[in-house]
């Protein structure tokens, strides 16, 4: 005997004690799926049998079984269930999680459960308690039905338990197996010479009747028409579309969701009271003109219609109002009535309409969501939801949408062949653009990168995170990426530096890459430039606005009209590129007058002042010989180390004076340059000319025979000059540090203090731990290209946010900020 | 520190130092050498160089980098401050078993700090029969700092040891309850009568309240003052704008029958505390997105230690006001208290959208600076706003085009009232916008 259940359901075992629940549900399900009161019991009161246990051990149940329903997955409940109300809790769980509850009643003789229980010592409660079971079994048997359960499985003896089989069955609107691709068409509402006309543009060929009636329409290649529903009223052909779709659905050239405006017409058809309005005279008066037969076949037509779909492997999700993640699959009255109407509240607007939630703004589901019913000026992508209806009943038009191509059709509508009742004019945007909920950033995250798979955010770095991004970043349309951090070359061992070149060169070596490049590091603070042909922003390494009000306009007005040959050349409306912005007191003026200056004042006012007084102590004959030795080294080192970061500061009068290196150019519209050579990227942002630019001097090095590039970083630090950037030079990702920087000796005083060369303090400073650097450096930069991929494939602010707030959440990760 | 009392050697008695031999002392902030550089009869120098160990310095991986590369082995701060306790401490109490005569002595002395934050030396010396004279460091905090006085050399040393952290402000670290101890043992004898102790014990306890107060309450004992008297020249004469505020909230809340409250951008709970205090605010949520403030909210509303009648009242959150957050919706009225001034203004919207069509309660209550009073505060220099992190400040009439604009986008009514003492051209202090949204008129 097949026991059909459908494949997402919740299943209540009915049986008197020692009917075999246990034993059967131990025979067709996982350990995991059977919740039973006994364990639940034991659970909560160490005793499976301890029955004043039992309403805790339920409640514990109850919560359990809401989870895994939550989560989509199979629930099997072993209690009795004879009673009402014990099982009228189920269905409420069921019902609450959207999934179908089925009932699976073991109706064992008497005799056979008394036999059962009596070989188990823990049973010794008397004949009267089964059959009390049994009785109260018995009354319910034929209310199962009623009570909510959409299946009801009875066994009546010993050889049909052991005969049963369970046979899962697909939910009506489970259609993952169709893969399309599809053309989802918005709603037609009667429009028939618009749709044939729609159908033929996105290249199906119609098949006419003998009276010259459209039919069906043959699909281009292995194609799949997909109707969001709200075929029918208002439009001057309900009958003329009503044939073409349902002889394209039998041909299995369509699909259709069913529309409110079906549900109506069904009850009218049925003559059921309703009120007639809303274009359903429309329809009903059309109707009328035609045969019998035709009415009833689109009576059980428009009847026979789901109310959503779930398509392609679960990456498509058809409804004719919109259908929030936690309802896609699942089936209850809620989830029609949403799929159906929408979010309602219950109340009217001013016109008489439904007030209608923006479930939208709050869709955070993978799959992608196409519906119709709200009528919207354009049909514009909401967080991977667009809406079709483009009102091409009240005279605007038809569309329809490519899957998974995204391409948007679309034919205007003939005439006007219904009054709004709310002027299109009207139409207020669906949404506050882009809205970002506190949940897309906080508590503990995974993002899924390309480059290195899941990156996980603890919670605490993305509250530090969000206080620094709410209160000082620029706004998140703008800040679609930020830099990561890099690490620095492995320590060297040598006797007086702390960073050389040959330790990076031998790394990449160790790692594969032969071709390196050595990018001059230029000392100034990381910016990013997002320019749009109108507005932009130029930012910091934690998204805030490099120069405030007219200043940082005028930055970013020159820094546009550079890059007109750009936005040319990449056919784009922005370009965002990665630079650096000199000089360095620009942005840091007050670290470096506060911190910087300061250590160089405090040492070289009292250095000098202690080497006097030592050597008049000297002259006195007291042995002072080593302390003024010492003493003499660090004012020695004082003086260079004010010299070291002197060099990279340099007056800044308005914007004279700032200069831009631009290094890499990050992306433009629908495109990402993550895998092009350091080369091209020079070479390209190159391109930028005016004094506001400068070059980056780099070399190319192979890693079997580095001497040049020691050679290249020695000259440049004896110059003064910070150090370089070594990278791979086909800009792989991943794995490998997309780059590390090796700092000059000079330049490090700045970092690690005048001192720092001393061999007492190189040697323990040589201890440096850089495994958490390097880490963060790789997930950091693995978020930063997934953010960038992201823009470019046009998917929504909060999936893009997410991985620029990542960035910026691990680096509240207390790191050894010297490195 | 130089002498010219003669024979100016017995300095070296004083100091228990002998001026022919250098000498190494290991203290807790580094290694401290003391020499003479002369040593006449006429005139004797003693010098002490403190050798700061800058790698030491760091502490664990949270440091920041200012820690790294800072200014504190070279400038006479805290460190100059333990090594000075620590190799001075005899002469520092004034004992000396073989000169106690001279021990009490004011001797002509000249004592010169090379690299000493100097902003306020002139003024908390001189008081104490310092002649004070500096040679600046470029634009640096940092001068070249003589004192010329006549004084024992165990008051010298006591001055320096309480005046270079004071000077040196928040520069320095360490502050633990016994610091109160040192302060009044060092301070014994001078720090009463002088007349910027209020400055010089709050800045020597770098700024801790509770520790300040409990010195002062025992200053006031050694002054033979009521304690009250003292604490009265720090609290504000007239009620505060502060004060005036929250009444003025809270009066509006009660107005508008509110039962269920949040506080948005709360802080550290000024406004929860009073919020508290009235049973008839059933529910109340205090949301700021610094996880540092709900702890110190949490801290000052003793939620650790209330009763649960108390504490199932409140909730404490973090969150932003420029992310939508749905936990916010459902609640009778929400307050922002003197926070818009502190969202960038190409944020508002976010706000704005946060608070009125998310969060949506009936009524909103806004107070923000009105700038236009500004120039009646007296210290408040001109053109410079009330806090470093207003992010601007609004006249009366753009705060209500602001308001305004919210009001009709979000369907709310909303009315103005000035809070604080009004001006008749300039207006009230603090402004406050109260919006009431449709069900509540």
């Amino acid at each position: 005997m097949e026991l059909k259940i459908p494949d997402l359901c919740l299943v209540v075992l009915i049986g008197a004690s020692g009917s075999g629940k246990s034993t059967f549900a131990r025979k067709h399900f996982l350990p995991t799926q059977v919740l039973s009161s006994d364990y639940f019991r034991g659970l909560v009161s160490d005793d499976e049998n301890d029955q004043s246990a039992s309403a805790a051990a339920f409640d514990v149940l109850h919560y359990v079984a809401s989870k895994r329903l939550e989560a989509g997955r199979v629930t099997v409940i072993d209690a009795t269930n004879v009673q009402a109300p014990d099982r009228a809790k189920l269905v409420e769980v069921a019902k609450k999680a959207n999934v179908l509850p089925v009932a699976i009643v073991l109706d064992m003789p008497t005799d056979v459960c008394l036999k059962r229980n009596a070989q188990r010592p823990d049973r010794d409660f008397g004949a009267h308690v089964v059959k009390r079971h049994r009785a109260a079994l018995h009354r319910s048997l034929k209310f199962l039905g009623k009570e909510g359960f959409k299946r009801v499985h009875v066994l009546r003896s010993e050889s049909e338990v052991d005969n049963a089989t369970i046979v899962y069955e697909r939910l009506l609107n489970d259609l993952k197996h169709e893969a399309g691709p599809f053309d989802v068409i918005g709603d037609v509402h009667g429009c028939r010479a618009e749709l044939e006309e729609l159908l033929v543009e996105l290249g199906y060929s119609l098949v006419h009747d003998d009276e010259g009636r459209a039919v069906d329409a043959l699909p281009p290649g292995n194609r799949k028409a997909v109707f969001v529903g709200d075929l029918v009223d208002r439009g001057p052909d309900t009958p003329g579309v009503l044939r073409l779709v349902m002889g394209m659905v039998a041909a299995g050239h369509a699909l259709s969701v069913r529309g409110n405006h079906e549900e109506k017409l069904v009850r009218a058809l049925r003559g059921h009271k309703v009120t007639v309005r809303h274009g359903l005279e429309k329809s009903l008066e059309q109707l009328a003109h035609e045969p019998e037969d035709f009415r009833r076949a689109a009576e059980k037509f428009c009847d026979s219609l789901i109310a959503h779909y779930v398509l392609d492997g679960g990456n498509l999700v058809v409804a004719h109002a919109g259908l929030p993640e936690r309802y896609h699959g699942r089936a209850s009255a809620k989830v029609r009535s949403f799929a159906l109407y929408g979010d309602t509240t219950g109340e009217t607007d001013e016109y008489g309409l439904p007030v209608r939630l923006p479930w939208a703004n709050d869709y955070r589901g993978s799959a992608m969501v196409l519906y119709g019913h709200v009528l919207v000026p354009e049909a514009e992508w909401i967080n991977n939801t667009m809406c079709l209806e483009t009102g091409v009943v009240f005279g605007g038009k038809l569309t329809a949408l490519r899957y998974p191509e995204k391409e948007l059709v679309s034919v205007k509508a003939h005439e006007v062949w219904y009054e709004n009742d709310r002027p299109l004019s009207t139409l207020a945007p669906q949404r506050e653009p882009d809205v970002l909920a506190l949940t897309d950033v906080t508590g503990l995250r995974r993002i899924e990168t390309s480059l290195l798979g899941a990156v996980t955010i603890r919670a605490e770095q993305s509250a530090s995170a969000l206080e620094v991004m709410s209160r000082f970043a620029i706004d998140p349309h703008d800040l679609l990426y930020l830099p990561p951090t890099m690490a620095p070359t492995a320590t060297s061992q040598r006797d007086d530096v702390l960073e050389h070149p040959s330790e990076a060169f031998a790394e990449y070596l160790a790692a594969g890459v032969r071709e390196v490049i050595c990018e001059e590091k230029h000392m100034g603070s990381r910016a990013v430039l997002l320019v749009r042909k109108e507005g932009g922003a130029i930012y910091t390494r934690t998204g805030r606005a490099f120069f405030d009000g007219a200043l940082g306009d005028e930055l970013l007005d020159r820094v546009r009209s550079a890059c007109a040959g750009l936005f040319e050349s990449f056919d784009t409306d922005w370009l965002l590129i990665d630079a650096e912005l000199m000089p360095w007191n620009a942005k840091a003026s007050g670290l470096i007058r506060e911190q910087y200056a300061a250590v160089g004042a405090a040492a070289g006012a009292a250095l000098p002042v202690a080497v006097g007084a030592l050597e008049s102590a000297a002259a006195r004959g007291v042995d002072v010989a080593d302390l003024l030795a010492r003493t003499s080294q660090r004012a020695a080192n004082a003086s260079a180390y004010s010299a070291a970061y002197e060099r990279y500061c340099w007056p800044v009068e308005g914007l004279e004076g700032v200069r831009i290196a631009p290094f890499q150019l990050l992306a433009v519209e629908g495109r990402t340059f993550h895998d092009r050579s350091h080369l091209w990227h020079l070479e390209t942002l190159g391109r930028l000319e005016g004094p506001l630019f400068q070059q980056t001097r780099h070399l190319v090095v192979d890693t079997l025979d580095p001497a040049a590039g020691v050679r290249w970083w020695e000259e440049l630090t004896e110059a003064g000059g910070e150090g370089m950037v070594v990278k791979p030079l086909a800009n792989l990702g991943g794995r490998v540090q997309p780059g590390v920087k090796v700092r000059g000796r000079e330049y490090l005083r700045i970092i690690y203090g005048p001192d720092y060369t001393e061999p007492t303090n190189l040697t323990r400073l040589r201890k440096r731990g850089l495994g958490r650097k390097r880490g963060l450096a790789l997930r950091e930069y693995a978020l930063g290209i997934e953010a960038l991929e992201r823009v470019a494939r046009g998917e929504p602010l909060w999936r893009v946010h997410e991985c620029v707030f990542g960035v910026l959440a691990l680096e509240s990760e207390p790191v050894d900020p010297r490195l | 520190m130089t002498t010219t009392h003669q024979p100016a050697t017995d300095l070296g008695h004083l100091l228990h130092k002998h001026p022919d031999r250098a000498q190494s002392f290991t203290t807790s902030s580094g290694v401290a050498h003391v020499f003479y550089p002369k040593a006449t009869n006429e005139e004797c120098t003693v010098a002490l160089l403190l050798e700061v160990d800058p790698v030491a310095l760091v502490r664990g991986p949270g440091s920041t980098l200012t820690q790294y590369v800072n200014d504190r082995p070279y400038a006479a701060g805290s460190l100059l401050t333990v090594a000075l306790g620590s190799v001075f401490r005899t002469a520092m109490n004034g004992r000396s078993e073989s000169y106690p005569e001279l021990a009490r002595t004011p001797i002509p002395l000249v004592v010169r700090i090379p690299a000493l934050p100097h902003r306020l030396a002139k003024r908390l010396f001189t008081p104490l029969g310092w002649d004070v004279s500096i040679i600046g460091h470029g634009d640096s905090r940092y001068g070249d700092v003589t004192l010329t006085g006549t004084l024992k050399v165990s008051d010298a040393l006591k001055h320096l040891y309480v005046l270079l952290p004071v000077l040196d402000g928040g520069k320095h670290y360490w502050v633990a309850a016994d610091e109160v101890d040192k302060l009044l043992k060092a301070g014994d004898g001078w720090l009463a009568a002088h007349p910027d102790k209020e400055l010089i014990t709050t800045r020597y306890l770098a700024r801790k309240r509770p520790l300040v107060l409990s010195a002062l309450e025992r200053l006031a004992e050694v002054d033979e003052v009521e304690p009250e008297e003292l604490d009265n020249a720090l609290a504000e004469p007239k009620i505060s704008l502060a004060a005036q505020r929250k009444e003025a909230v809270i009066k509006a809340l009660k107005q508008a029958r509110a039962k269920r409250v949040l506080d948005l951008g709360c802080g550290g709970g000024a406004l929860l505390r009073e919020l508290v205090k009235e049973p008839e605010f059933t529910e109340i949520h205090g949301v700021d997105v610094s996880a540092k403030a709900l702890r110190e909210a949490a801290r000052k509303l003793h939620l650790d230690r209330t009763s649960d009648r108390v504490r199932e009242r409140i909730t404490l959150r973090q969150s932003a006001l420029t992310y939508a957050d749905a936990e916010l919706a459902g609640y009778d009225a929400a307050v922002l208290m003197e926070v818009v001034e502190h969202v960038d203004p190409s944020r508002l919207p976010a706000l704005e959208h946060s608070v009125f069509a998310v969060a949506k309660p009936r009524t909103v209550l806004v107070t923000t600076p009105n700038v236009e009073y500004n120039p009646l505060f007296e210290t408040l220099p001109e053109g410079q706003m009330r806090h470093s992190d207003h992010r601007f400040e609004w006249t009366r009439a753009e705060f209500r085009e602001w308001a305004g604009g919210v009001a009709e986008r979000r369907g709310y009514a909303v009315r103005h009232v000035p809070i604080g003492p009004e001006d008749a051209e300039r207006g009230a202090p603090t402004q406050m916008a109260v919006f009431s949204s449709g069900e509540a008129n």
